[in-house]
């Protein structure tokens, strides 16, 4: 059973602020996403090799070449803040 | 603390008689030298402005596809090899998650319970005892970007950033926790370094960052099977730096306990300057990085054919290189370790010995003269000036009696200081040897003219007047006669005029 605190943690980890009402509510859907996987757990997948990719792909590689970079305006323009030609953010810790 | 640091000794004796032993485990970060970057095209160019080696996919915008550089996994199979790991039929890349602006997409690609190499060791010797490390594993992930405080991370306003480093390929390498003192864990991690620069996968500078070290490191009453909590050590820039930064931790914690604290499990960074470790920040709340099968990037199947192929490029390696100088060069054992020590070394000693096969005399001008000089100017042997056909050059007059093995040593450093070949160092200083048998009969009829008592004393059976005539011999022509040839048409003179 995941509690509201664990749903504060989860929150905290991913930076979110959510009102009373919101963890009450994702309290609850959480909780019924791990008793639908309790349901599959009582497959036997002994047998089952865990999936790492959805798709049927493996060894995709690119060459070791370069190519354009983006231009400081483009590399710039979606930043909240800068300083010259850094990203320039908040205090950190 | 002002307590005596500790020397290396695996044990260490507190103050109340409680003997200590060290646990010490390395992770070492190495940055590879490819032209791209590990999942895009970007360049891995040192130095350029802030943000400009940056595309979309090292951005972390959104809708992009990151792809693995092909070279970037057959290193880590050649490290891996090369450090006698086994290498993982099926591996994969995850996600670590976590928020920290050196990273623009709150992620950083790297392996996670499936990496690319494990299990392998490193044989080292410290304070002449050799011990085998072992490694835990070798994985694959992104460089972050660099931040720019102003002032310290804890007070500093703000922090600019820069990616051009985010997404340069790294090798992890994590060792076990089987050094038991500072010295070894330096012999572990330079040998490490060592390794690396042979394989050729980087230049494995550790001054500029192209290799990283941080050390975990714990004490425990001796004979204890528990370890103690452990620190992590980061940012020491040096092999020097390591070992320092090792036995300031160990004393310290050594002095925790002995005051009955308790040794706190948290990341302490070196102040080299002022030679402590410093608490970063704690880890008792640990970090929760969430990983995850990055969804961007498809499995690799590492097919034992490819790692034959690999294996095939893998270069001598140190010890190996080592072992055939003793055996097959005749070289001593100590010699052989100086010259394959680093590998351009030893390079420039092979180029040496294809032009003139005398191993022993091209080892002792080596090691001897010219590593002095470059020593002393802060060079490496393959910035120097005086190429293997110069230093070649410079042997062969003296073979050829031109300039003698004393006068070679000042031709050597005119080489090194103007890059001039010897025979034009020899000619410009007017150096060269007079081994024109001529030139110097003249010189000693006119030693032995002038001084007739000396030859009398010479024809009563005193043989020290020989040298004494050698010695005006050679003065007269300042010092650039050939001994042997005076020596020998001395006698001979002697002989026909007695």
């Amino acid at each position: 059973m995941i509690s509201e605190k664990d749903v504060d943690y989860v929150a905290l980890l991913g930076r979110l602020k959510l009102t009373d009402e919101e963890r009450k509510l994702y309290t609850g859907q959480l909780n019924n996403i791990l008793e639908h996987f309790d349901r599959l757990k009582e497959l036997d997948t002994a047998e089952v090799p865990p999936t790492a990719h959805v798709l049927p792909l493996k060894n995709v590689f690119r060459a070791d070449r370069t190519g354009p970079d983006l231009a400081p305006e483009q590399v710039l323009a979606g930043a909240p803040d800068r300083d010259g030609r850094y990203f320039k953010v908040p205090r950190i810790v | 603390m002002n307590r005596r640091l500790a020397t290396g000794a695996a044990r260490r004796k507190g103050y109340r008689g409680m003997e200590y032993e060290t646990v010490i485990g390395l992770e070492v970060h190495v940055e590879l030298k490819t032209e791209s970057k590990v999942f895009c095209h970007s360049t891995t160019g040192f130095g350029g402005d802030p943000n400009s080696h940056v595309c979309p996919v090292c951005l972390g915008l959104p809708g992009v596809l990151p792809v693995v550089n092909r070279q970037v996994v057959e290193w880590a199979i050649l490290l891996g090899l090369a450090i006698n790991c086994r290498i993982a039929s099926f591996s994969k890349f995850d996600r670590k998650n976590y928020y920290y602006p050196d990273m623009p997409k709150n992620y950083q690609i790297s392996q996670y319970d499936l990496p690319i190499c494990l299990g392998g060791h490193l044989d080292i010797e410290a304070d002449g005892v050799k011990k085998r490390i072992g490694i835990t594993r070798l994985h694959m992930e992104e460089d972050t970007g660099k931040l720019v405080h102003q002032g310290t991370i804890t007070t500093t306003p703000y922090s600019l950033v820069d990616y051009n480093r985010a997404g340069i390929p790294l090798l992890e390498i994590v060792s076990e926790p089987d050094m038991s003192s500072p010295l070894e864990a330096r012999a572990y991690a330079e040998k490490l370094r060592q390794i690396i620069v042979y394989t050729g996968v980087s230049d494995g500078k550790m001054e500029e960052g192209s290799l990283r070290c941080d050390a975990n490191v714990s004490v425990r009453p001796r004979g204890s099977t528990r370890l103690g909590t452990k620190a992590e050590i980061k940012n020491m820039n040096s092999f020097r730096a390591l070992q320092r930064a090792l036995t300031y931790e160990v004393e310290r914690q050594i002095g925790v306990l002995e005051e009955g604290g308790r040794v706190v499990q948290e990341t302490r960074t070196w102040d080299e300057g002022k030679g402590v470790t410093l608490s970063l920040r704690s880890k008792e709340q640990a970090h929760d990085y969430r990983y995850f099968p990055d969804p961007d990037l498809v499995p690799l199947v590492i097919d034992p054919a490819w790692v034959e192929e690999i294996r095939a490029c893998l270069p001598e390696l140190p010890e190996a290189r080592s072992a055939r100088y003793v055996e097959k060069l005749g070289l001593s054992a100590y010699d052989a370790g100086v010259l394959t020590a680093e590998k351009s070394l030893a390079d420039y000693f092979e180029a040496c010995l294809a032009l003139y096969p005398e191993a022993k005399a091209v080892a002792n001008w080596v090691m001897g003269d010219l590593a002095r000089l470059l020593n002393a100017a802060g060079q490496s042997v393959d910035q120097g000036r005086v190429t293997p056909e110069r230093l070649v050059g410079l042997l062969q007059l003296i073979d050829r009696g031109e300039i003698s093995g004393k006068m070679a040593k000042d031709v050597l450093e005119a080489m090194f200081a103007t890059g001039a070949d010897a025979v034009r160092v020899v000619r410009e200083k007017g150096l060269s040897q007079i081994s024109d048998e001529g030139a110097i009969l003249e010189v000693i009829r006119r030693v032995l003219t002038e001084n007739a008592n000396v030859v009398a004393d010479f024809r009563a059976g005193k043989d020290r007047a020989l040298g004494f005539l050698v010695g005006q011999v050679m003065k007269k022509t300042r010092g650039q006669a050939n001994p042997d040839a005076v020596n020998r048409l001395l006698r001979e003179t002697l002989q026909e005029q007695g």
